[in-house]
């Protein structure tokens, strides 16, 4: 048995529940199994972010989408709940819309497999360095470190503020 | 080591699924969530070259450092989602409230 096999069965029992939940949000009818889906494909990612060493990142996605964004979709479907399922899920163009996004996709990974192919490949097959020490203060750093990150930081939680008050007045019933 | 083009494969395949979506469903909360995975599939490639192309550690006053733009971006990419899905879900509701109705078809007075 290869030592990456492991690896490899990690990487696709992650890809099922990525692309499984892709699959099962877009084709339910019922809004409310799509969101469920989505949380089994938000949580592959996570665990695409654990394999590619961010475990911040990955906790974040917990944290941030499924325990809050997905929520907010439910809340979102229950208000709204009166017209589910009446109608059609897709509409008239959705063949359209499946062979483009069918083409898109052939494009990419042509590219994709072109890119990594070949005696010098464009893509690199091994990362260029392991990640040693604390990636996680590295990143806390990065994001308050006068000469890196911190103005893209304040404008992210201005961004955040603005959509916030922006949410609530538009959401706010009429008097 | 995984190849960085498995990743990027899946990355795009999701992309593309959230795509359909987009293009293809009638609930304007659905059209939300394929949003979500699209930015998701972003955010795996972010990630992804982060990973396998961040040029080794810099020397900095505290000590080695990794570079962080890729995770750096990551998180604002998270930043940037959160914000879109309040706003997204706030008009969904308020267009609800007023012309009763979810279907995105449906809401086209600004069409003509």
């Amino acid at each position: 048995m290869q030592p990456e096999f492991g690896q490899w069965a990690i990487f696709g029992l992650f890809t099922v529940f990525i692309i499984g939940g892709g699959i099962g949000t877009v084709s339910s009818r019922n809004l409310f199994h799509s969101a469920l889906w989505l949380i089994i494909s938000l949580f592959g990612v996570a665990g695409f972010f654990v394999l590619l060493a961010a475990p911040f990142l990955a906790a974040i996605q917990v944290l941030v989408y499924i325990g809050a964004i997905v929520i907010l979709i439910i809340f979102a479907i229950m208000l709204t709940r009166r017209l589910m399922g009446l109608r059609e899920a897709v509409n008239s163009q959705w063949l359209y819309g499946l062979i483009g996004a069918l083409i898109t996709f052939g494009v990419i990974a042509l590219g994709l497999v072109l890119a990594s192919s070949g005696n010098t490949p464009l893509l690199a097959s091994q990362p260029l360095s392991d990640i040693t020490g604390d990636s996680l203060r590295d990143l806390g750093v990065a994001l308050v470190d006068l000469n890196q990150y911190v103005l893209p930081f304040i404008v992210a939680s201005v961004l955040l503020e603005a959509a916030m008050v922006g949410a609530i007045v538009i959401a706010r019933e009429d008097e | 080591m995984l190849p960085l083009t498995a990743f990027l494969i899946v990355a795009a395949l999701l992309f593309c699924i959230g795509m359909y979506a987009v293009l293809a469903r009638r609930n304007a909360v659905a059209i939300l969530m394929g949003i979500e995975l699209m930015l998701n599939a972003v955010n795996i490639n972010l990630v992804a070259f982060w990973r396998y192309l961040t040029p080794g550690t810099a020397a900095t006053a505290e000590g080695l450092q990794v570079g962080m733009a890729g995770q750096s971006f990551a998180a604002f990419v998270f930043v940037v989602a959160a914000a879109e899905v309040a706003v997204g879900l706030a008009l969904v509701i308020s267009v609800y409230r007023n012309r009763r109705t979810v279907i995105a078809e449906d809401v086209d007075a600004l069409r003509y």
